[in-house]
């Protein structure tokens, strides 16, 4: 199969020829039947998600994992992380196996569980993680995401650990302590919507603390879904210490605000807008993107969360925390970091596919797109402008913050092992 | 004015003195003997309350059948609300009923702005958790402007837990609107972070505050927050903030003393100041019915899309 | 939002210029010697005033009341309650327009139980006012008996009613406009017809 006029990386226009799911030819020019027009588009190594709730099982109303990888593969990712908190918690060897299974099974990307740190991510006592990583399910990244592994302790020990598998603790920054009952983030607006603040600090107290433990044990740690300019600071620092400290921005976080909780096209205290962390001040995305901009934060990773509507029509404390992001994640990296002219279309390949399969320890994934790799291909336009119809997602949840507003680019298609599973928008 | 009341920040200096106003030509009606007006016959208030709060739903209950509209209590407390029903299907059946207004107490911040989406009629919104509570603001504007003729640069001080108050957020936009000056007092821990952008001063001494105040509201404090370590014990924040009979002769002559209630007396306030002359706190209470007439009036008195 | 205070006959916008449109049907004088009649009626229909309450329905109406009292004072020296009666709360066309700010409620002392009331208002036209008015009396006490004074009747009347004391019966068009103007309120005293398509 030929790939006709594609721009990689947005270089020059070439033509791709896949066989066997693998690239076996780039040139300007590829004689030959079979083929797709790209029409210019920019083709990026196939995107990989370190952080998605795909909710299979236990929360099948708000996704599973045909309809997430259905959405991821709409997005243009050809890999995503599961996270570890479904219902059973996805603790023993057991779940994270049924979770690889049905990734097998029916799913539209390439499926990697994640597994809990703690067992039932209750934060008392460390989860089987070696039996996690020598499933057939070959776990590397683990987390309690939702919940913070508070216990300095217990994080201790689970960073050393999996070092004796190469795993990483991917850690969900929150002191619990300093976020009880906290429905945004704290400052002006939470002050005058009378809602419990959410404050940097107990962000940025538990990135130091994990820092200092990871540089003492000499283990990797990876920061899920940084949100504050504080945190920045502290990772800078860290990272300027030569120690294995790897973080993630969600796209939410770079580019939007807490000040839509208090005015919106979609009213005041709308849920849509609730999420953990919670969307920070204007001086935060700014910290957010000069740092994913220079490297300080390794890579964006979308933090998927699916619920259903009846969780998010409520009023806000009852609401659930969460937004859907598979979908828009490019789309909001181009407007953020691209058309801003913080990011080339190769900085965005790094952030966005090859630097998150190399914190996961995926193999397959997130290379460079040259003759001989595996053909897992993003095909993107970015010369479009389109107004996001929730409608139209193909995850089975609609609680997306972006609902109306016009985003650049489209996915056009998406190449897992040289076989399309979407093409000209569409899941195939 | 608005088609709901949800945040005295929504009432410009106009609204405001509208509602005060006609409020003063209300407040006769309650000195007659027929204390009733026609003026809302057909119309349907639902009072909504997701909070035990008597002392304001009877208020607003009075308010609403003095215009003569018909009132519907809905408790949330043992009926369908208690076994799961969401905000939005109790909305939709209050809309099936066909409420004209919904006047909502509810403990979650910001669900007022959550029921206007749903319901077509008026909302009011009579307490929404630690967010806002306008028509105590307005009663409290009406009760001073009373007792001490106008409100601009008037020194109008107020102390306590302002972090979780409704009452104290309230207070601050609708009088700075008013034109008065306003200084809030409280331990550090009792403030939001973000105090610096409010429209008003702030200060931890109150009797730095107390001699230069033509009004001082003592706002309730909730013997909870010291589990939370907000302020050590009961007797600490009653010396360093409660308003005891030395700090009130350091007032002005003419300085009044308000209360939302309900009060913790020898707590935040010493009974002898809460029973004093110069005390509002029971013509607070009947101030309520009165600005809550004024409120429905002008909310449901003329047409309605 | 709340509309500005016009009753439903006149208005107090726009000095009262005549234009082609608009005529005026009482100047100062007239009005004046109207009032004064009115005064002499009333004293002659209650044989002196003797309990008599006077309550103007504002804006307008509460003024002529006030000139009326001061009238009767003078020819008679006995001074009688004077007050205003608004009757906004009491109208049937509320539903109509916007919620109106209230007009002034202010009885005397001694109150209207056995008394007589004379309602005095402004332009008497469809008589829904007055209609209103003596609700709103109803509420507020159990007069012996209750006249109506009026500067102007229009005529078009929708309800039974009509007034005692009238300063000048002036026929009118439906489409057209009265509007008083009075030196408390408006800087003169005038009376002007308007076509409907005036400003």
């Amino acid at each position: 199969m030929i790939i006709r006029n594609v721009r990689i990386l947005g270089g020059e226009p070439a033509d791709i020829r896949i066989e066997d799911g693998v690239i076996a030819e780039i040139a300007p020019r590829i004689e030959g039947e079979a083929a797709i027009d790209g029409g210019g588009a920019i083709v990026l190594p196939g995107l990989v998600d370190l952080h998605t709730h795909l909710r299979e099982p236990g929360r099948e109303d708000a996704e599973t994992v045909q309809t997430g990888t259905q959405s991821a593969a709409r997005g243009g990712y050809t890999a995503v992380h599961a996270m570890a908190n479904t219902s059973p918690v996805a603790d023993t060897a057991g779940v994270v196996e049924q979770v690889w299974r049905l990734g097998r099974e029916f799913a539209h990307c390439d499926v990697q569980p994640v597994g809990a740190v703690t067992v039932g991510l209750e934060g008392r006592q460390l989860a089987e993680l070696g039996a996690m990583a020598d499933s057939a399910a070959r776990v590397r990244v683990f987390s309690d995401d939702g919940r913070c592994v508070d216990d300095a302790v217990l994080m201790r020990r689970a960073l050393e650990y999996v070092k004796a598998f190469d795993g990483v603790i991917a850690q969900h920054a929150q002191e619990p302590r300093l976020t009880g009952g906290a429905q945004m983030n704290e400052g002006v607006v939470s002050g005058r919507l009378g809602l419990t603040g959410w404050p940097a600090v107990a962000e940025e107290a538990i990135i130091a603390r994990d820092c200092l433990l990871a540089a003492h044990v000499g283990s990797r740690l990876h920061v899920c879904h940084v949100s504050t300019a504080g945190s920045v600071e502290i990772l800078r620092w860290a990272k300027s210490k030569g120690w294995n400290i790897t973080a993630e921005v969600t796209p939410h976080h770079l580019l939007l605000t807490d000040d839509l909780v208090e005015d919106s096209p979609v009213g005041a205290y709308n849920p849509i807008y609730k999420v953990n962390p919670p969307l920070r001040t204007r001086a935060d995305v700014e910290a957010l993107r000069a740092a994913l901009a220079d490297g300080t934060i390794d890579i964006v990773a979308t933090d998927h969360a699916p619920h259903p509507v009846e969780d998010k029509e409520t009023e806000w404390s009852a609401a659930a925390m969460g937004m859907v992001g598979l979908e828009t994640a490019l789309s909001v990296v181009q407007e953020a970091m691209v058309d801003t002219g913080l990011l080339d279309w190769a900085g965005v390949a790094e952030r966005m596919s090859i630097v998150p399969a190399r914190i996961g320890r995926l193999s397959g994934h997130g290379q460079p797109i040259e003759v001989g790799v595996p053909a897992n291909l993003t095909l993107y336009d970015p010369s479009v402008r389109t107004e996001v119809d929730p409608s139209a997602f193909a995850s089975k949840s609609r609680n997306t913050p972006y609902e109306g507003m016009t985003l650049p680019g489209r996915v056009v298609a998406t190449f897992l092992r040289g076989k399309p599973t979407v093409l000209e928008g569409k899941l195939v | 004015m608005n088609r709901h009341l949800i945040s005295a920040g929504d009432l410009g200096k106009d609204d405001a003195l509208l509602i005060l106003d006609t409020a003063e030509e209300l407040a006769r009606v309650s000195e007659r003997s027929i204390k009733k007006l026609p003026t809302l016959r057909g119309r349907t208030v639902v009072n909504l309350f997701f909070e035990d709060s008597t002392r304001t739903r009877i208020s607003f209950e009075a308010a609403a059948k003095r215009l003569s509209a018909d009132v519907i209590n809905f408790s949330a407390k043992g009926s369908s609300v208690s076994k799961g029903e969401s905000l939005k299907d109790t909305a939709l059946t209050l809309e099936a009923m066909g409420a004209d207004a919904v006047v909502i107490r509810h403990g979650a911040s910001g669900a007022p702005h959550r029921l206007a989406n749903w319901v077509h009629g008026s909302v009011v919104n009579a307490g929404d958790g630690t967010h806002e509570h306008p028509t105590q603001a307005l009663l409290d504007a009406f009760s001073m402007r009373r007792r001490l003729g106008g409100l601009d640069g008037r020194k109008v001080t107020i102390v306590g837990d302002v972090l979780h108050s409704r009452v104290a957020r309230s207070n601050v936009l609708l009088l700075a609107t008013l034109g008065a000056d306003v200084t809030l007092v409280a331990p550090p821990t009792l403030l939001p972070v973000s105090i610096d952008t409010w429209p008003c001063a702030v200060s931890y001494d109150l009797d730095a505050v107390l001699p230069k105040s033509d009004v001082v509201m003592m706002l309730r404090v909730q013997k909870e927050r010291m589990n939370a370590a907000y302020f050590p014990s009961e007797r600490e924040y009653s010396r360093r903030y409660g308003l005891d009979r030395d700090r009130f002769a350091k007032m002005p002559d003419e300085a009044i003393v308000m209360h939302p209630g309900p009060m913790n007396r020898g707590m935040e306030i010493a009974a002898e100041v809460a029973d004093s002359p110069r005390s509002t706190i029971v013509e607070q209470v009947a101030n309520g019915v009165t600005i809550r007439m004024a409120v429905l009036y002008l909310l449901l008195g003329g047409e309605t899309s | 939002m709340v509309s500005s205070a016009v009753s439903d006959s006149s208005t107090s916008d726009s000095s009262p210029d005549q234009t082609p449109l608009s005529r005026a049907v009482l100047e100062s004088p007239d009005i004046h010697r109207a009032l004064t009649r009115i005064a002499h009626e009333i004293l002659e229909r209650t044989k002196g005033a003797d309990g008599v309450v006077l309550l103007g329905i504002p804006t307008r109406g509460a003024t002529l009341a006030r000139r009326l009292g001061d009238r009767i004072e003078r020819f008679e020296g006995v001074k009688i309650p004077v007050g205003s009666i608004d009757i906004t709360m009491y109208r049937d066309d509320l539903r109509l327009r916007p919620a109106r700010p209230l007009g002034h409620t202010e009885l005397p002392p001694d109150g209207i139980d056995g008394r007589i009331v004379v309602l005095v208002d402004d332009v008497l036209y469809s008589g829904r006012t007055v209609r209103a008015a003596l609700d709103a009396l109803n509420d507020l006490g159990r007069p012996t008996a209750v006249q109506l004074a009026t500067l102007v009747d229009r005529g078009h009347r929708e309800l039974p009613i009509r007034a005692d004391y009238v300063g000048k019966n002036l026929p009118t068009a439906k489409s057209e406009k009265v509007k008083v103007y009075l030196q408390e309120t408006d800087g003169r005293d005038a009376v002007l017809l308007m076509k409907e398509d005036a400003k």
